[in-house]
């Protein structure tokens, strides 16, 4: 079957988003070439088309014959189909939206933020990797790109509170706080539910899960579905509202946080009626309010800061905050913080199949970092890291450990102190 | 008229307005069109937008330690060429006096020594940065005809002014005309290409800075 490339509605979506910000940002661009080893792909492949600003050719291309004189003139070439099938694979598979290309590039142009804008092209041009796509059309029609219905969510909270011996409240009709899942820690890491479920429970929280609007992931977002990436703010957003729920904690999720906390806003046309918080940042308001009580962890670990919740969400000190006098045998790596390497997986990689390959080369970098660092256990607080990391550490039969923040503070909680 | 008059009068005064109309008109399209406001709530701690957008700039002033390493040659001839630019422009006392009479500011001159040392090494860094053009991988893949031609309009200038001042090849009035025209030459080409970085790096670094200040880091 022949797939039919639709240039010109691609052009219309570039043109679309080149509005202020990324106009400056295309027309900006030096052709330095600084971005590229500030990328994991460039640096794990050495392939130089796996350089950031090499990325953004086919929407500089769209921008530039699109403005004047040139437009009236016609003279700029046009986006062609063998544009978008050759640049498919630099804006879906080999760039997750780190924000790291940003932090090196001169100018400081945000690459990042003009890539989340272009895949929509794709999709208008009926391109794109059916994987991801896929991921997000089952969001948008079973509520969770891993098949979660509120009815297998309702199943999978009852197992998971009976195994674990945990209270879950689910579609309580009022709490302050609203707990939203990824569908990979309701599937694949259980042990993170429970134990977000204990830790709340133990500072007294008001909470609740909501069938109504449960899934923090946003694949239409990462897939370039607008529509989809709406539908799934709306959800969450119904929920706490029916709720009245004053925060909504997004769980050990990256591109969750980032999409509720800093774009949601924007997608539904008007401010949030609730406080976003990632689980990081809010198990350290309760640590802060004297409501966390931890036997210290003694294991050698390390911190991997997920890109959308440090570099790009400005929440880098609060998981420091936590591991303060908690890990007693902390080490950082080098690069940390804001200018850590990512994980390889997220901006929807982790979701694409033919990707695994070079998931796993941008590993070795992990691998690299936490055996200089000396800790045994790398330590992160999104679980689409840990699942890009726990495929790439089978692949390589790493013997290095993967651990979650969230699961690790809730193993350590102690009963609280007699007054 | 000479070729020196008309290096001096119309082919001067021409780019001078093509440069300014430029300029304006590309900062222009850039700031009416739309530009999308965000309604996430900022951070507490953010600071304003204005301070978030002098740290940001500030910022990348200075590569990071992690990527110090891969950026230091781009980075320090870049600064070399720039300086050097600043130095024999701004410094040498024959552009001063042509500075004077059309805007009638003036300052004190550079020795024309130093100058000379600048405008060489500024052309050595202009070398070194198109040899590093032709040798990367990476920068050839990413390169455009803009890039070459940009690059030839700024080299042009502090080329035919070192032969301009050395008496080179040519009567020193021929020379002179040419240095003029290489000028008007950049004057021309600078709002259409790359040269407009010059302008536009307030306008990136801020606009990143400002939107990355609201969620309290800094990119």
């Amino acid at each position: 079957m022949t797939t039919v490339i639709d240039r010109n509605a691609a052009t219309r979506k570039f043109l679309a988003h080149t509005e202020g910000h990324l106009a400056t940002y295309l027309e900006g661009c030096l052709h330095c070439g600084l971005c590229a080893e500030a990328c994991h792909f460039y640096v794990a492949s050495r392939d130089p088309k796996h350089t950031p600003a090499y990325k953004l050719f086919p929407i500089a291309k769209a921008h530039r014959r699109n403005k004047f004189p040139l437009a009236l003139l016609g003279l700029a070439p046009r986006v062609s189909a063998e544009d978008l099938q050759h640049w498919e694979e630099l804006l879906f598979d080999s760039c997750t939206m780190c924000g790291r290309c940003t932090m090196a590039c001169p100018m400081g142009i945000d690459i990042a933020s003009i890539v989340g804008e272009a895949r929509q092209a794709w999709v208008a041009a009926g391109l794109g990797p059916a994987d991801l796509f896929a991921a997000a059309d089952s969001s948008r029609d079973h509520g969770s790109p891993l098949g979660v219905t509120p009815e297998k969510l309702r199943e999978r909270i009852e197992w998971i509170a009976d195994e674990h011996e945990v209270e879950i409240p689910l579609d309580r009709p009022k709490a302050d706080v609203l707990l939203t899942l990824s569908s990979v820690e309701t599937m694949k890491y259980p042990d993170s539910v429970a134990s977000m479920a204990k830790l709340l429970n133990h500072a007294g929280v008001s909470w609740t899960l909501s069938t109504k609007g449960y899934e923090a992931t946003n694949f239409g977002y990462l897939a370039g579905k607008a529509d989809i990436a709406k539908t799934m703010v709306q959800r969450i957003v119904a929920a706490a509202e029916g709720i009245g729920a004053k925060t909504v904690i997004i769980p050990e999720c990256g591109h969750a946080f980032g999409v509720l906390r800093w774009s949601a806003s924007n997608m539904i046309g008007r401010p949030l009626p609730f406080e976003v918080l990632h689980i990081t940042e809010y198990l350290a308001q309760l640590k802060r309010a004297g409501k966390l009580h931890l036997k210290p962890l003694t294991e050698p670990i390390t911190y991997h800061d997920p890109c959308q919740i440090s570099r790009r969400g400005g929440a880098t000190a609060d998981a420091r905050y936590l591991l303060q006098d908690f890990a007693t045998d902390f080490h950082e790596m080098t690069p940390t913080g804001n200018e850590n390497w990512c994980c390889g997986g997220g901006g929807g990689v982790q979701a694409i199949g033919r990707a695994a390959n070079l998931r796993y080369q941008v590993f070795k970098l992990k691998m690299d970092q936490v055996e200089k660092s000396g800790a045994k256990t790398m330590v992160s607080a999104c679980s689409n890291c840990r699942l890009t990391m726990d495929e790439s550490k089978a692949h390589w039969k790493w013997d290095g450990g993967l651990a979650s923040l969230v699961e690790l503070i809730a193993e350590h909680l102690v009963e609280k102190p007699a007054s | 008229m000479t070729l020196l008059d008309f290096a001096r009068g119309p082919a001067l005064a021409v780019s001078f307005a093509v440069f300014t109309f430029g300029v304006a008109w590309r900062v222009l399209f850039l700031v009416l069109l739309p530009w999308s406001r965000d309604r996430s709530v900022a951070r507490g701690s953010a600071p304003s937008a204005v301070v978030g957008a002098v740290r940001g700039f500030a910022r990348h002033l200075w590569p990071r330690k992690a990527f110090a390493g891969a950026a230091r040659f781009t980075t320090v001839n870049g600064y070399v060429m720039h300086f050097g630019l600043a130095i024999a422009f701004f410094g040498f006392a024959p552009h001063i006096l042509f500075l004077q009479s059309v805007f009638g500011v003036h300052w004190p001159n550079l020795p024309s020594g130093l100058v000379s040392v600048a405008s060489v090494v500024t052309l050595v860094s202009l070398v070194l940065a198109l040899g590093h053009r032709f040798v990367s991988p990476v920068l050839r893949l990413i390169s455009t005809a803009n890039d070459y031609f940009s690059w030839f309009v700024t080299a042009l200038p502090v080329v035919s002014g070192l032969m301009a001042v050395s008496h080179l090849w040519a009567p020193y009035e021929t020379l002179l005309a040419v240095h003029l025209l290489s000028v008007a030459l950049l004057l021309i080409w600078f709002p259409f290409g790359k040269l407009m970085h010059a302008f536009l790096v307030f306008v990136t670094r801020s606009e990143t800075a400002i939107h990355y200040s609201r969620r309290g880091t800094v990119l």
